[in-house]
């Protein structure tokens, strides 16, 4: 990590993820699209259908969350990140449709990072089990697709310095992996 | 007989289900204090920071620690000599549940079946694991396990000659390659002998013991440290990013095991661990 904050506007710029290094710290503003395991198969269950996706993916982040029910007056309930991982037999059949980041937590299979670098994505970490503190960086959120699946909804967010590190970048680069060697003693 | 009313079980069940959601246990909250002083690593300090500082917030605004509310899982003691009157005590549990998973605004988890995934959108049923003891009593003890780390836990049918060695390259294994995935720091429970199920169900029981706690067992004690330093050598760190704590406990249970058996099971637990007790 620098040390460094490194504001990143959503949905992202062409171009912009290529400056992105595994380790920066960065707080993301703008849109977010909400999507787990579920909603994930309906997206590409429809995009193999040649249907068009619950949103325009390209340019787009999407968050891998299944927020607590809000409560009276507030946007969101407690909304940190799921483990990415359920993601990625998914995940590169929408990077190839436009998607440009991941926001969730653990490490992702080869076949991911493979598809980051060849349709120049990223993917981001939050602090997994922090659902209390992010959800006061989540200003609103509206249910736009599949509102059978619950918590697994796909939600459309607007956030404010939404904290994460980049994890994977356009390089192949892994803070997991370098982050790991640095402080592992054998 | 002693008779506990099934209205007074609901609302104990209700109770530790709304209350254990946000407000985390001292243990734990003292033991991310303590990996905090002494993290090495930058950015693992700074995610330490982040969930004492999300742990306060929870506490103070009465919102879930996590999103992931959790599956209820519950180790019940009923005396031999307590009876629940009006109802079962799995009924009055559940119902427990389905009231404090909905009024406490907490999300449902649930689905019927594993390949159907149907939500059954009051997070029943709960998973009720019971004993029969001696005296009047009940003792409910709660907790809201993640999917993220129960996912990534693992059990393993040793032989007697791997012993020792076995056991902890087992654990430590697991540990590793869990890597990020259950939100370290975590609280690892091992289970040890018994049989299949038996094992497993030790692991999870051995979470229960407060952090910080040593085992009665000197020679379990001993084994806890041995796995909880090369667990912390392995430089996973906090939520993956590289640090020196990986998990903040090791917990172990044992149990007598077939002569020709050496089952271990490994139940991983995130730092998000929340559990809470009452009797009735």
């Amino acid at each position: 990590m620098s040390g460094t904050i490194i504001k990143v506007k959503s949905p992202l710029a062409e171009g912009a993820v290529e400056s992105f290094r595994a380790g920066d710290v960065v707080r993301i503003s703008g849109v977010l699209y909400t999507a787990r395991d579920a909603a994930h198969k309906r997206i590409v269950e429809a995009l193999d259908a040649g249907q068009a996706p619950p949103f325009e993916l390209s340019g787009q982040i999407v968050y891998y969350v299944g927020p607590t029910p809000a409560r009276p007056g507030e946007a969101i309930g407690s909304a940190g990140p799921t483990t990415s991982c359920r993601m990625d037999s998914y995940a590169p059949r929408l990077l190839e449709a436009g998607l440009k980041g991941m926001i969730g937590k653990g490490n992702r299979a080869p076949v991911v990072v493979e598809a980051m670098k060849k349709y120049r994505a990223v993917y981001f970490a939050a602090v997994g089990g922090a659902g209390a503190l992010i959800s006061k960086s989540i200003k609103s959120c509206e249910i736009i697709a599949y509102e059978d699946l619950g918590a697994e909804a796909v939600r459309k967010l607007l956030v404010e310095d939404f904290p994460a590190i980049v994890v994977n970048d356009v390089l192949g680069g892994d803070i997991y992996e370098t982050g790991r060697k640095k402080y592992q003693r054998l | 007989m002693r008779k506990i009313e099934f209205q007074t079980v609901v609302d104990a069940a209700k109770e530790l289900c709304a209350r254990s959601a946000s407000d985390l246990p001292a243990d734990v909250e003292r033991a991310l204090a303590a990996a905090r002083a002494r993290e090495i690593s930058p950015a693992g300090a700074e995610i330490l920071d982040s969930l004492l500082e999300n742990a306060r917030v929870a506490r103070d605004e009465k919102r879930p620690i996590c999103q992931d509310t959790g599956v209820a899982v519950f180790f019940i003691e009923k005396g031999a000599e307590a009876v629940v009157a009006g109802g079962t005590l799995t009924d009055a549990v559940n119902e427990g549940v389905r009231r404090g998973y909905e009024e406490a605004f907490l999300r449902k988890s649930i689905v019927r079946g594993p390949l159907d995934r149907v939500n059954t959108k009051d997070n029943t049923p709960a998973v009720i694991h019971l004993e029969e003891v001696p005296g009047d009593r009940i003792s409910i003890r709660f907790m809201a396990k993640g999917g993220g780390c129960e996912n990534m836990s693992r059990l393993a049918m040793l032989t007697p000659a791997e012993g020792r060695e076995g056991v902890i390259r087992f654990v430590v294994g697991a540990v590793d390659a869990a890597g990020a995935n259950p939100c370290p720091p975590i609280v690892v429970g091992v289970g040890m002998g018994g049989t299949f199920e038996v094992a497993a169900l030790l692991a999870k029981k051995a979470l229960f013991r407060e952090i910080g706690s040593p085992n009665p067992a000197p020679a379990l004690e001993t084994l806890e440290k041995e796995i909880l330093e090369k667990i912390n050598n392995l430089g996973i760190g906090p939520q993956g990013m590289g640090g020196v704590t990986t998990a903040l406990a090791v917990h172990v249970l044992s149990h007598p095991c077939h002569i020709a058996s050496l089952p271990v099971a490994v139940n991983i637990e995130c730092h998000a661990h929340r559990s809470a007790e009452v009797v009735l």
